[in-house]
């Protein structure tokens, strides 16, 4: 079959075609959190004062940890394709499970933040939350909604990568047929860049 | 040599790994994805037809005539959803972009087949979740289509499934415009430049732009009205310090933006049949292409026009009712051009172009309603009235439901390698076209009159408006219900058609076979021409050879 | 297989990419110490702008976008475009109102 003229291009592969379609799925990831930061902008924007005072419950150290780890598993991410690019399998596969490590990191600093606000009340719903002024209840709102989203796409990264990894191991994923770790690449590289934003936005304005 | 042979076989028979059913829902081939989706979306458009029978009936008198305010609201939202999210909006790209946009360019496929048929399969998930909403207890939605805050978040009525079902269904669409994005930059047949392009590729390709960029910001805000349900997040509730009218200006960023999904499409099948009946090169190829783009870059930029009277500042009105009138000049250019176009032609009436005619008709009238619903004063006079119902009524099915029925029409032969009866279509083409009108052209009046929309009961006063239009429904209604039942016993036992060309068009799909090979072309044709490309002397030919 | 489709993507050494880190990791110690200096409504333009020149060493560097085609770069500015204009729209809203 493979062979006759014309089943050949069916198998054709074409790996700007790959990236132009991953680039097209980020930019519908980057709008989804562009809703999000467009509401933080027009709340903020309303209640200055609210968001500082709200802000002040936050952990600027977890926080600026949290975007080193993060900052770290891109680099990583992007070490690990310089290597299968250079044919070395072991050290990609290294690489990226150095990147799992981090984002793992990542989640438990996480659940130890989220941890502590759910000990001291605040969460959505609770009644000490709800006691406070409307700016803080939406501080906190977008808050949980914006770093859960974000949370969820660093799992949601996790598992891709682990797939990676069973790819590379397989050699499904090779020095000259690497577009799905390049695309899993892509996918990391956006949720780090979401974090770039949310970190000073959240942490920074006390 | 046998694989060869196995190949060039009509795809309707065309064995692959699965056979039977399987070999249809399991097939990545973009055209058997195509009928998927058109038999799919014909079963929810029937569905939405009927609930907006029903609606009629119960308006033909003042107080209930046949259901309880309750079960009305139901309907008009079951209504909205429907054809909003499960036909116009998937609608013409997804049945009739999949199948022809990769034939057009002269490519054997789209450029993801597998993503293709994912999102079918979340179009199919989407639908149940909505069908879900109607049926589980608790009731179906009630909000309306455009579910706002805070109705949606106190409703106890099954809001979130069919918000779930919007979401998914986004998803569905965002992945037929990356789809049809990266297809159109990457398969062009060889020679094809960008301004050889057929002009329906530039509207599925400016409308796929609008599918990816705007779709995830509905999705995000439907999920939150979703949190906020359970969560009481507070983001639009005002009751914990959320903003309502911030709701409404994310819900419209997608879902004006959304309204050229539905119609640009639309119009680049118009562009597509125009030529081929008038024989005649399209006039303005050039303008039309970029009216196409200038149509989705200005369309993304005149949203709060649906909320002139929701509260926003005075400096946001006059700029967005600026905005909306410079949005109808590309439109206006296009209708300037078809009708240049059929200017001296020598005009062929087929059922395509009385559909296409029609729509150009149809398209003017809620066009150039809706300019003036772009004035500030008199927005404000017509706000939630039925006027804005039998606006969008005639845009969204006078135009983009014409268009898609133009479509049906005009390559119902090339797919199906059948040919339907044109004196009965002919004949239901009148009965769709006076009950299309009767039934919303008393609208525009009682709306003007101020009869107001969504609304279950009425003043005496309206009644004959309303009876007109309930008339209307019913030579409507059964018209359209002969159509699918005709196109579908001719797809069955339709007379066989193997001529390539059978209307005498220029582009690819009527070069290569009726029905289409497997992968469409034996060898990728190169492309040298301009699409419509009428000589004069060879048109006598091309008119023999059509008949 | 050997078709030049999947063979332009060049890639950069270990050394650039760990070079960029230390750049991030830098803007991202700036970006904390500036955060405690109140410059007024500069504070959270200085934010932006900061975590918008580490977005751009991650989008030109990490993300390869500095050896793709242009046409990749016209999308990702198609895609920016549309961002910040709804921002822009939206504030034609929100600068001139005060609701609740």
């Amino acid at each position: 079959m493979s062979s006759s003229e014309h089943t050949i291009s069916h198998v054709h592969r074409d790996d700007v075609a790959s990236r132009m379609g991953m680039w097209l799925f980020l930019f519908t990831e980057l709008l989804l959190f562009g809703g999000m930061f467009i509401l933080y902008s027009v709340y903020r924007y309303n209640n200055p004062e609210a968001f500082h005072l709200a802000a002040k419950e936050l952990n600027t150290i977890i926080g600026t940890f949290n975007t080193m780890i993060l900052l770290t598993s891109s680099l990583t991410m992007a070490l690990s394709i310089t290597a299968i690019q250079r044919n070395n399998k072991s050290l990609s596969i290294f690489f990226q499970m150095m990147t799992v490590i981090l984002a793992l990191g990542f989640m438990v600093n996480k659940y130890f933040e989220w941890g502590a606000k759910f000990h001291h009340g605040i969460y959505p719903g609770s009644d000490q939350l709800l006691s406070k002024p409307a700016g803080e209840i939406l501080f906190f709102g977008l808050y949980y909604v914006m770093t859960g989203l974000h949370g969820l796409h660093v799992l949601i990264g996790i598992c891709l990568i682990l797939l990676m990894i069973y790819y590379t191991a397989k050699e499904v994923i090779t020095q000259d047929n690497y577009m799905k770790l390049e695309s899993a690449g892509l996918y990391w590289h956006l949720v780090d860049i979401i974090w770039i934003f949310l970190f000073p936005l959240f942490y920074l304005i006390t | 040599m046998n694989s060869q042979n196995k190949n060039e076989v009509s795809y309707l028979e065309f064995q692959g790994k699965h056979k039977g059913l399987l070999g249809w829902l399991m097939s990545t081939d973009h055209k058997r994805i195509g009928i998927l989706y058109l038999i799919s979306l014909m079963i929810f458009l029937t569905v939405g037809i009927i609930f907006g029978l029903l609606m009629r009936l119960e308006m033909l008198t003042p107080g209930k005539t046949i259901m309880d305010p309750q079960t009305y609201n139901a309907i008009f939202t079951l209504h909205g959803v429907i054809m909003i999210f499960l036909f116009v909006v998937p609608g013409l790209p997804a049945v009739f972009g999949n199948f022809f946009l990769p034939i057009l360019i002269g490519a054997k496929d789209v450029a993801f087949p597998k993503w293709n048929l994912t999102s079918w399969y979340l179009y199919v998930i989407g639908g149940l979740f909505a069908i879900v909403s109607i049926l589980l207890p608790g009731g179906p939605s009630d909000t309306g289509w455009t579910f706002y805050i805070p109705y949606s978040v106190r409703t106890g009525t099954n809001v979130t499934f069919a918000l779930f079902a919007a979401f998914i269904l986004g998803f569905s669409s965002i992945l037929t415009g990356l789809n049809f994005i990266t297809t159109v930059h990457r398969l062009r047949a060889p020679g094809m430049t960008w301004f050889k392009m057929p002009l329906s590729i530039w509207s599925f390709y400016s409308t796929a732009w609008i599918q990816v960029l705007a779709t995830p910001i509905i999705g995000i805000t439907l999920l939150l009205v979703a949190i906020e349900r359970y969560f009481k997040v507070g983001l639009f509730d005002p009751a914990l310090g959320g903003d309502p009218v911030l709701y409404q200006h994310l819900f419209w960023i997608y879902s004006h933006p959304a309204v050229y999904i539905m119609i640009l499409p639309a119009m680049g099948v118009v562009s597509e049949i125009i030529p081929v009946f008038a024989r005649r090169t399209i006039f303005g190829y050039h303008f039309i292409a970029m009216s196409s783009v200038a149509i989705a870059l200005f369309g993304s930029l005149v949203w709060a026009h649906h909320m002139f009277t929701a509260g926003i500042s005075d400096t946001s009105q006059f700029i967005f009712s600026l905005l909306t009138m410079i949005v109808a000049i590309p439109s206006a250019i296009k209708v300037f051009n078809w009708v240049a176009t059929l200017y001296k032609g020598s005009i062929d009436v087929q059922v395509p172009l009385l559909y296409v005619l029609a729509f150009i008709f149809q398209f003017t009238i809620g066009g150039l309603t809706g300019v003036m619903q772009g004035v500030l004063s008199i927005d404000i006079h017509v706000h939630d009235t039925s006027f804005i119902v039998a606006h969008f009524h005639y845009v969204m099915f006078g135009g983009t439901g014409f268009g898609f029925f133009a479509a049906l029409h005009y390559w119902f032969p090339k797919m199906f390698g059948r040919m339907y009866n044109k004196k009965l279509a002919v004949r239901t083409f009148w009965g769709v076209f006076t009950g299309f009108n009767v039934l919303y052209f008393p609208m525009f009046i009682m709306g003007w009159l101020g009869m107001p929309r969504r609304y279950y009961d009425y003043l005496l006063e309206y009644q004959v408006y309303h009876v007109i239009s309930t008339i209307g429904s019913w030579i409507l209604v059964p018209s359209l219900l002969l159509m699918f039942g005709y196109l579908l016993y001719y797809v069955l036992k339709g007379a066989k058609v193997t001529e390539k060309n059978v209307w005498g068009g220029e582009t690819l799909e009527w070069q290569i076979d009726t029905p289409p090979i497997h992968e469409n072309f034996i060898n990728i044709p190169t492309v040298n021409e301009k699409p419509y490309e009428y000589k004069s002397n060879d048109l006598e030919t091309q008119f023999s050879e059509a008949r | 297989m050997n078709d030049n489709t999947h063979i332009d993507h060049k890639s950069h050494g270990y050394g650039v990419y760990v070079l960029i880190w230390f750049a991030l990791m830098a803007l991202t110690g700036i970006t904390v110490a500036v955060a405690g200096i109140n410059f007024g409504a500069l504070t959270i333009a200085t934010a932006l702008v900061i975590a918008s020149v580490k977005t751009y060493l991650v989008l030109t560097v990490f993300m390869h976008l500095r050896s793709e085609t242009m046409v990749f770069k016209i999308f990702i500015l198609v895609a920016l475009f549309f961002l910040i204009i709804s921002f822009i729209l939206l504030f034609t809203d929100y600068s001139f109102i005060v609701r609740n």
